[in-house]
């Protein structure tokens, strides 16, 4: 299954930044196809990218609300709020685990032989903060004379946009390295940062920044397609929680924000059916066998 | 003992898509796909660190 799930994590890779014509044309993709969201946080301004990144999109909708409505247009955000909120009522944090570039990134990243640390779990918190500051607050109020709001987390936070973006443009573009001052070099400082991060932690970002994991996160709960804890079958072996990626006790909070779907605790984990896969309250469980099975 | 799986549908999922689908239909009447795609086909300097 994991092998499954890194294949699928390539080609959502490969999906979402099928543009390999960018060395030719030393320019980003500006196809039609930049109308559908990337499901996963990938930024739009990275060459390859052949859709647009719903969290950049939003902020951008929401810095010039001001200037549009002005203008007589009502772009507000609904398409781009309706489309996520719509991949995530169907798959909530699956898209973290199967289809998110910047995700895979990590996972690979951690794979790197080196001391492993646990997460700080208070910092799960803050992601949350992101998104409604460096989202949707921040770039709607703080203006300029004009007007005009900033994308705060493109602009002064996110390392996937440097990393696919920022540095891919300045090899392309080397006329606009006399650009770059302290806010490039801040980004890269964030890059390297989660980066190391990552080599020695599991999902850094995911877990403490990703305003659009934590957007997914809400609808974990009630999304169409989840994971379901079958009590009458766990034996409270704690087995679950350690292979979990996210650090979730999964037979404790079966519900958890943080749970990505990768599967391992259903598939490499639990020897008892007491994880299954679950669609609008259907269960692809086998039949519940009631009684408890010895410990392990 | 084997027992039958009981199948009891949840009915928030379909809510929510149902209520997003409204927004994303909203969204299109108002004509914001044309604006997405607009922004999404200039590269923003700013918003990946460089100018």
């Amino acid at each position: 299954m994991e092998t499954a799930r890194k294949l699928i994590q390539t080609v959502w890779f490969f999906l979402v930044n099928g543009f390999w014509g960018f060395p030719l044309t030393k320019n980003i993709y500006q196809g039609p196809l930049k109308v559908v969201c990337s499901p996963g946080l990938n930024c739009y301004s990275c060459p390859a990218a052949t859709t647009y990144c719903p969290l950049g999109s939003l902020q951008q909708l929401l810095l010039g609300i001001r200037f549009s409505l002005e203008t007589g247009s009502v772009y507000i955000g609904t398409y781009v709020v309706g489309t996520m909120g719509l991949l995530g009522a169907i798959c909530g944090r699956f898209i973290c685990g199967w289809a998110c570039p910047f995700g895979l990134f990590q996972e690979l990243l951690h794979k790197i032989p080196s001391v492993k640390l646990p997460f700080p779990r208070p910092l799960t918190w803050l992601k949350y903060g992101f998104l409604v500051l460096f989202v949707v607050l921040f770039p709607l109020l703080l203006v300029d004379e004009f007007g005009l709001g900033a994308p705060w987390f493109c602009k002064y936070v996110c390392p996937a946009g440097t990393l696919e973006a920022g540095i891919p443009m300045l090899l392309l573009q080397p006329e606009l390295k006399t650009t770059i001052g302290w806010l490039y070099w801040n980004k890269i400082a964030i890059l390297i940062l989660f980066v190391l991060w990552s080599i020695a932690t599991s999902r850094p970002f995911c877990r403490s920044t990703c305003p659009l994991g934590a957007f997914y996160a809400l609808f974990n709960k009630h999304r169409l397609i989840k994971l379901k804890f079958i009590a009458e079958n766990c034996t409270q072996c704690g087995a679950c929680h350690h292979v979990c990626p996210m650090g979730i006790n999964f037979n404790e909070t079966p519900d958890s924000g943080e749970c990505i779907s990768c599967l391992k605790c259903m598939t490499q984990a639990c020897k008892f059916d007491a994880i299954s896969l679950e669609m609008a309250g259907y269960s692809f469980a086998r039949d519940i066998v009631p009684q408890k099975k010895k410990t392990v | 003992m084997i027992m039958k799986k009981k199948f009891s549908l949840r009915k928030a999922p379909f809510i929510l898509m149902t209520g997003f689908t409204v927004l994303i239909l909203v969204g299109i009447a108002l004509g914001e796909p044309s604006r997405v795609l607009e922004l999404a086909k200039a590269i923003c300097l700013s918003c990946i660190g460089i100018g």
